[in-house]
């Protein structure tokens, strides 16, 4: 898998829901179009919650992974 | 009809009606979620559910005639947190201070397994100007007034809350 590079990293772990993707929401308004966020998760509601959070806002999920218990997610501000 | 502008975000609508703990979190998890998927939110406050809107929030839980409401320990070990403690109704209801027991410990195990309190929740509401109507029948039923809610609030009836639901792509009743 190639390496994505971040401009941001964003730690979500031990938040449930909501946290998650409103914190990413906010991350994401502070940056850049083009720019990318990792964030990192431990709410296993995480993974279809950013993609669907992807799908609504139009910002790109480039990859969600799952590595050490924890979830893993790069999203590429695309609006 | 649809919506005049088609290029309009969607739109979540919601009714507040309960006040308790328990059912405080659900318009403000929705509410919030919505937010950050970037929608236009509205949220009705009505009957109890009015008094989510007061600048202190006092919201409680009572285990008393909600039988489903998991009675359990925010401390020890996993195995005693797990445990659902069966304690009667009848005790419940005739123990006092038990429901100021009940909110503290669901308070606490909310806050151990990261989720944010309510009052988190409904700032997060305000920062994405979701927008909140207190319901002026309910305010002039119980005797509220203006100046006993948020200052982020409006006030406004039935027909002020469908004229923004009709537009909304998603209504609920909470």
């Amino acid at each position: 898998m190639d390496v994505i590079k971040e401009d941001l990293v964003l730690d979500c772990s031990g938040m449930l829901c909501p946290l998650p993707v409103v914190k990413t929401s906010k991350a994401i308004k502070g940056m850049e179009i083009g720019q990318v966020l990792k964030m990192v998760a431990t709410d296993p509601g995480a993974p279809p919650d950013m993609e669907a959070w992807s799908r609504q806002t139009g910002n790109e999920l480039l990859r969600s992974m799952q590595e050490n218990g924890k979830f893993i997610f790069y999203i590429r501000r695309n609006k | 009809m649809s919506k005049s502008d088609p290029n309009a975000p969607k739109r979540l609508a919601l009714i507040a009606s309960k006040g308790t703990l328990d059912w405080a979190y659900p318009p403000f998890i929705l509410a919030s979620a919505a937010g950050a998927m970037g929608w236009e939110v509205g949220i009705f406050f009505t009957f109890y559910g009015l008094t989510l809107l007061k600048p202190k929030l006092t919201a409680a839980v009572t285990p008393v005639g909600n039988p489903a409401m998991p009675m359990k320990m925010p401390f020890g070990p996993e195995g005693f947190q797990s445990f659902n403690w069966p304690i009667p109704q009848l005790i419940m209801a005739n123990v006092p201070g038990f429901n100021a027991l009940a909110t503290t410990l669901m308070k606490q195990t909310f806050e151990n397994k990261g989720v944010a309190s309510v009052e988190e929740l409904r700032d997060m509401c305000v920062e994405m100007d979701v927008r909140m109507i207190g319901c002026q029948m309910t305010m002039d039923v119980f005797g509220f007034k203006r100046e006993d809610f948020i200052k982020e609030c409006e006030i406004g009836g039935a027909a002020t809350f469908l004229e923004y639901a009709a537009d909304a792509e998603v209504q609920l009743f909470v």
